[in-house]
């Protein structure tokens, strides 16, 4: 009793002080949101004038809505960008995968098969975790060229799914995962494999969904490794596209534009759609670079 | 008990390993199964991460200029070169600098935003997603629009154009190292995509606050506001903050992106550590062993922050062993 009308004072009290204290409170959080808004605005405005439209002196807030513009980019024979964003895909969509089966796989090992050195197998995995990866891109790039896989999907892919992080991520996963599942699969006569596939994978797809998520964003985003694997514009990624647009000498303003608009716009969509796994992994996870 | 009986006749093979551990395990050999499992990892783990980082530590010590496969051993040569003759301690210095401004920074301003959306009572969805949003846009992609849109140093960049408004003349953000005016170019960049992402990491860890360590404070007489978050909110942030200030660190340290695209590597200020490392190793010289020597220095540098920054964080917590 005593509690409840503790309560309701309380309640009366933050309702009292809430019409005040949310009024300032909606305004400082909208004026955040606005700024943080204004770079999108940016593109998407950008993407969609003439190029007098954006370097013109007077500022105006809307554009002409060019839509011409984004058959002009796919059109220029003087920038690879559609097969830029083909190479962009193919090459975040096998990391995602290629990740997932990889780390999912050994964190569950790790995780789950009684095996005596396990835990020194997972030592190992963790001392990984000390070195940057951005920091071995040096020693990286030497190997990647000494097999031949510069310019190539597979250097592009393959080195990328190796990641320690992601494994541990699994590791963790897989430790919190409740042993009555697996309990039943032993009654079922399954073996790890078979449990694996049928059992474990199946209820943990919010898991993979998010650290999906993750691991497509960061492979779509990435910046430096195919900088240095991809010599030949046929192998660049939509990033490294974008940047060379940056430091071209000719620059047409509505291209480049809607080129980052197109860039972004699958990841958006990814955001939108997966945010609720997305928001889930990190807030689970902690963490990504 | 039975089921290991029944699984003893159907699988004799395994049946020694079923008996050593009778009431737990799956059907198999957990040995052979958990090098089945963690196998294709492993086997990448070691080409792709052991060997390089091997590898890069071995060219350091060799004169290993366009090649990788060196055979006049050095020394520590390549670690007096890239610390003496080269721009990468200036580098290390600078971000050094950065690192203590960005740092702080993005704290403040993601843990302010987890803050303010926490409060919200409608609409908290929608405005979360508002400030999370940027982390899905690249750093080039960012660079972008902040160089040829917001502060591009003619009238027609917003930035400018605003300042317009207020009879300020154009400012060249970008053009010129004094003022230094290009740092606020980038750090607002990385504020605007970091803040968001550590935003999410603060949000959770202020919903795992329990309730009643704010009714007990409210009891106590703690005013609401100040008092109650530096008594209460702060201290129970405490490992999240140590996390994300980890983070933002290392993050710092490897700033590439958006410098090789917004300052690029030809000019002579604001070079990131790994842009010098990018020069050395991949620019003219292709000098293997001054870079790989500059990368074990960096990597080296980033392993003792973490490990001082560990001693707060608890590296060694997911350690629970079967």
């Amino acid at each position: 009793m005593t509690t409840t009308a503790h309560h309701q004072v309380g309640d009366q009290r933050k309702r009292a002080r809430g019409v005040l204290g949310s009024t300032g409170l909606y305004v400082s959080v909208g004026v955040a949101a606005l700024l943080f808004l204004v770079p999108f605005y940016l593109i998407v405005r950008n993407a969609l004038s003439t190029d007098p439209e954006i370097t013109g002196e007077n500022w105006k807030l809307l554009p002409s809505f060019q839509w011409a513009n984004i058959s002009e980019l796919f059109d220029d024979p003087t920038v690879e960008f559609g097969r830029s964003m083909v190479n962009s895909l193919v090459v975040a969509v096998s990391t995602t995968l290629g990740t997932l089966l990889v780390c999912s796989m050994a964190g569950y090992g790790l995780a789950r098969i009684p095996y005596k050195h396990a835990n020194k197998v997972f030592y190992a995995v963790l001392a990984t975790l000390m070195v940057p990866t951005a920091v071995t891109f040096v020693p990286s790039f030497v190997l990647v060229s000494s097999l031949g896989w510069v310019d190539t999907y597979r250097g592009l892919i393959i080195p990328g799914l190796f990641s320690g992080f992601t494994c541990f991520l699994f590791r963790q996963y897989f430790l919190g995962f409740p042993k009555e599942l697996e309990e039943a699969a032993r009654v079922d006569g399954l073996g790890y494999w078979g449990a694996y596939w049928r059992i474990v994978v199946p209820n943990s797809l919010n898991f993979f969904a998010a650290i999906a998520t993750i691991t497509f964003i960061s492979a779509w985003n990435s910046f430096l490794w195919p900088l240095v694997i991809g010599q030949d514009p046929s192998s660049w990624t939509v990033q490294i596209a974008l940047s060379s647009f940056m430091t071209n000498q000719t620059v047409n303003f509505h291209l480049i534009f809607m080129a980052t608009a197109i860039s972004i716009l699958p990841l958006v969509f990814v955001f939108l759609f997966l945010q609720r796994w997305l928001v889930q992994g990190i807030a689970q996870t902690g963490i990504k670079g | 008990m039975s089921t290991t009986t029944t699984r003893g006749v159907a699988q004799p093979a395994p049946a020694k390993a079923s008996q050593a551990r009778p009431r737990r395990g799956l059907r198999g050999n957990p040995t052979l199964n958990f090098w089945l499992f963690t196998g294709p990892f492993l086997i990448g783990l070691v080409i792709f991460v052991f060997v390089p980082i091997v590898w890069s530590v071995w060219l350091s010590f060799f004169d290993a200029r366009y090649t990788v496969t060196p055979s006049n051993f050095i020394g520590l040569d390549n670690y007096k070169q890239i610390l003496t003759n080269s721009n990468f301690p200036d580098s290390l210095l600078t971000f050094s600098v950065f690192a203590a401004f960005i740092v702080p920074t993005t704290w403040a301003l993601s843990l302010g935003l987890a803050l303010l959306v926490n409060q919200l009572r409608f609409m908290r969805a929608f405005f979360r997603s508002v400030f999370f949003l940027p982390t899905a846009v690249s750093y080039v992609a960012a660079a972008l629009i902040w160089k040829m849109s917001i502060f591009s140093g003619v009238r027609f960049g917003l930035m400018n154009t605003v300042l317009g408004w207020f009879g300020v003349d154009n400012i060249a953000y970008l053009a010129d190292p004094t003022p230094p005016w290009y740092w606020l170019v980038i750090v607002t960049l990385r504020l605007w995509i970091q803040s968001g992402f550590y935003m999410i990491l603060f949000l959770a860890a202020l919903q795992n606050i329990p309730a009643e360590l704010y009714e007990a404070a409210a009891i106590d007489g703690a005013k609401k506001g100040w008092q109650t978050f530096r008594y209460i909110t702060l201290p129970q942030l405490r490992a999240t903050s140590t996390a994300v200030i980890l983070l933002l660190l290392i993050a710092a340290y490897q700033a590439f992106d958006e410098f090789f695209n917004i300052i690029g590597t030809k000019a002579t200020w604001a070079q990131t550590p790994l842009m010098e490392l990018y020069k050395a190793a991949l620019g003219t010289n292709q000098d293997y062993g001054a870079g790989s020597a500059g990368a074990v220095i960096l990597s080296l540098l980033i392993c003792l922050v973490t490990l001082i920054q560990g001693k707060f964080m608890g590296f060694g917590r997911g350690d629970e062993s079967k």
